[in-house]
């Protein structure tokens, strides 16, 4: 029963903050966040993935007399969890739309789910680039970034820069493993080689110091840390400990592990993300939103995609009809994806028939501390990757949904 | 190069010296866990959330009072061990004599919230603590690089285990306490006031898991899930060693991290799992544990 109660204990409290207009006449919408309340992603998606959905309704929403009401629940990292939570959502309670789910594991079953009961997965955490591969759902938009793109941008400069032998370290679930093969897949095109791997209980690792002192016997110039949130963050910490010298690939940062490891660690750590608050004025202008409802914390770029993919599914819904978008969820999505999207976090961008939100690609680095002027002040930019070159092209995924 | 199964000799030294830096933590926190069962009979699965507390006691006393990781290493046991006192006059001490199930049930209840509260408090990333100055930068083995400071803590856990272990079994206030154990009744008629020596004993077994907490605080960063990923191993390792066993829990906790560390290194994806592999073993063959008395 705990799945079960967990689940309503969550909608129940959710269900104490509504964001509802009394209008009689459109019925009404239901976003579900699902997301990690409690383990090692709660900072990528956690709760700011509801505050953010919660912004976006007010930015859009509320002026357009939508009826929404918000409701969260924690997936725990678990596939069965995550599933069950989202067939009763879909089936009972009436949620239309699912929303952020860090975990790729977890995003895969409920990506399934969603096809199935022909509602809508706007995917904005999980990373693998197989779900607009060869699991891809007409029901599900990859909304803001997956493993090619990580692996192409700064696997790729890496690998420009002379890193042409590595060593991964790899969270053993199905995210790691798509980093890992994508990264490869670049490593070894470019003339690079791949000495070996380890691939780590996921969740529940700690220490790392073993995988790192393997690493560091391979004599590979590059340790790729293909994991995330809290074990990006003891990676790297602990790489600093045990002074290894060897060029750290942080293939997935999010500025809340940043945050976390300080930048006297993570000074001069290269990493992609498709958004940082602080590059250029719209993206200040929204995290200065945000910021004026939960002080003292930056979105990060999955947080962000949770804003991006609510205001996109409320103009889609406020273009159709409530009642509308919520009869056929591969149909929303089809003009979902017809109609280009803009927004202060992505700028503008369009969606892919696979279902690949498309948006450019930063290669950041981290600051010193001498260079930041105080907290959350983390990256400056290294270079762009255009939208059309950040992610995988079409032909390539294997998607069945695209016709060669 | 000497290899052993195809790796070479340098990294499984490595290995084993990391092993004995986890197997550390093992043995202090089945330690207390130990002492908590064998003397007063409760399976205290709150003692993951208590060696998270320490952390971050640690953390607190450093960055609202100003008090450094030496003053925290004896202050956040002491502060926690009355915690503990007060958990057990308050909670613990209103189940004695029923069903272990219920002290287990009440003491998990009592970890879910702690955990909670703290990570509504402070996220799942977790707080840094940095490491005391003086234990800072490396120390080159030869074979490997190991951080001072872990070097540090295989010293101090080992100190304070022979410490523990003298104390229960070397010393008069031990020998009260073992006795308590083999029957209350008779030690407090010979004028011993056995309640207040239980809660003592509790206290000590949570200042032991705070003690843990602070020596892991600059390690990894300090998160409210540290506890809970390391108490099933921890429990493991009592039940390997036999419920109740001081020395038992000390062998075991060393021997299970090198047998972990070696494990990562063979077959890293079986690591979190070869404990638990071990656990049935030693069951099969042996039901009441390593050093555990036959009931």
């Amino acid at each position: 029963m705990r799945l079960t109660r967990r689940a309503l204990l969550g909608t129940a409290a959710a269900a104490t903050l509504p964001l509802s207009r009394a209008r009689a006449q459109a019925p009404k919408l239901k976003i579900g966040v699902l997301t990690d309340l409690s383990g090692p992603y709660k900072d990528i998606g956690g709760p700011l993935s509801s505050e953010c959905a919660r912004l976006a309704f007010a930015d859009f929403g509320a002026a357009r007399g939508l009826d929404v009401e918000i409701v969260q629940a924690d997936h725990q990292n678990k596939p069965d969890i995550g599933a069950g939570i989202a067939r009763q959502w879909f089936d009972r309670d009436g949620v239309d739309v699912i929303l952020d789910l860090p975990n790729s594991g977890v995003s895969l079953a409920v990506s399934g789910v969603a096809k199935e009961k022909n509602k809508i997965f706007l995917a904005s955490g999980p990373a693998s680039s197989d779900l607009t591969g060869k699991a891809c759902s007409p029901n599900t938009i990859h909304w803001v970034y997956d493993t090619w793109m990580l692996a192409h941008s700064t696997g790729g400069a890496l690998v420009k820069a002379g890193g042409d032998s590595w060593y991964f370290i790899t969270a053993d679930y199905a995210f790691g493993h798509a980093l890992e093969r994508d990264a490869t897949q670049f490593i070894t095109a470019a003339g690079g080689k791949v000495l070996g791997s380890s691939a780590y209980p996921f969740p529940g690792t700690a220490d790392f110091s073993s995988y790192l002192l393997q690493a560091q016997a391979s004599g590979a110039k590059v340790i790729g840390i293909a994991n995330a949130g809290a074990d990006t963050v003891n990676s790297i910490k602990q790489a600093h400990e045990f002074g290894i010298t060897q060029t750290l690939a942080g293939l997935l940062v999010f500025i809340s592990d940043i945050h976390a490891i300080g930048l006297d660690t993570a000074q001069g750590l290269v990493t992609s993300s498709t958004f940082y608050w602080d590059l250029d004025d719209r993206k200040r202008a929204f995290s200065q939103r945000l910021w004026s409802k939960v002080a003292n914390v930056r979105a990060g770029m999955s947080q962000a995609g949770v804003y991006s993919s609510t205001l996109h599914y409320l103009k889609m819904a406020a273009e159709m009809g409530a009642a509308q978008a919520k009869a056929d969820g591969a149909a929303t999505v089809a003009r979902m994806k017809a109609m280009p999207t803009d927004d202060d976090c992505f700028g503008a961008g369009s969606i892919r028939e696979d279902g690949r939100k498309i948006h450019p690609c930063y290669l950041l680095q981290v600051k010193t501390p001498a260079e930041s002027k105080g907290a959350w002040d983390y990256h400056k930019l290294l270079a762009t990757v255009p939208a059309e070159q950040a992610f995988r092209p079409l032909k390539d995924g294997g998607c069945p949904m695209v016709k060669s | 190069m000497v290899t052993i199964f195809g790796k070479s000799l340098m990294l499984l030294y490595g290995q084993l010296t990391l092993g004995l830096i986890n197997g550390a933590f093992y043995a202090l926190l089945s330690l207390g866990l130990a002492v908590i069962f064998g003397l007063l009979n409760i399976i205290n699965f709150a003692h993951g959330a208590l060696f998270m507390l320490g952390a971050f006691l640690a953390w607190g006393l450093l960055n609202y009072a100003g008090i450094g990781y030496w003053p925290a290493l004896v202050l956040a046991p002491l502060l926690l061990g009355v915690f503990g006192v007060v958990l057990e006059r308050l909670l613990i001490r209103r189940i004695a004599g029923l069903d272990h199930l219920y002290g287990l049930l009440l003491t998990f209840g009592c970890a879910l919230v702690i955990e909670g509260l703290m990570r509504n408090q402070f996220g799942s990333s977790g707080v840094p603590y940095a490491m005391p100055p003086a234990l800072q930068g490396p120390l080159n083995l030869g074979f490997m690089v190991l951080p001072r400071y872990r070097a540090w803590v295989v010293v101090a856990a080992a100190a304070m285990c022979l410490v523990t272990w003298l104390l229960i079994e070397k010393t008069r206030l031990g020998a009260t306490l073992r006795a308590a154990t083999e029957n209350a009744a008779l030690v407090q008629a010979f004028g011993v006031n056995v309640p207040r020596l239980v809660t003592f004993t509790y206290g000590a077994g949570v200042a032991l898991a705070a003690f843990a907490g602070v020596l892991a605080a600059p390690m990894n960063s300090v998160n409210p899930n540290m506890g809970s990923n390391l108490i099933i191993v921890v429990f493991a390792t009592v039940v390997i060693g036999g419920m109740g066993s001081i020395l038992g829990s000390i062998v075991t906790g060393f021997g299970l991290g090198i047998i972990e560390g070696l494990t990562k290194v063979y077959y890293p994806e079986g690591s979190a799992t070869v404990v638990f592999v071990v656990m049935v073993v030693v069951l099969l063959l042996r039901p009441a544990g390593l050093f555990g008395k036959a009931a």
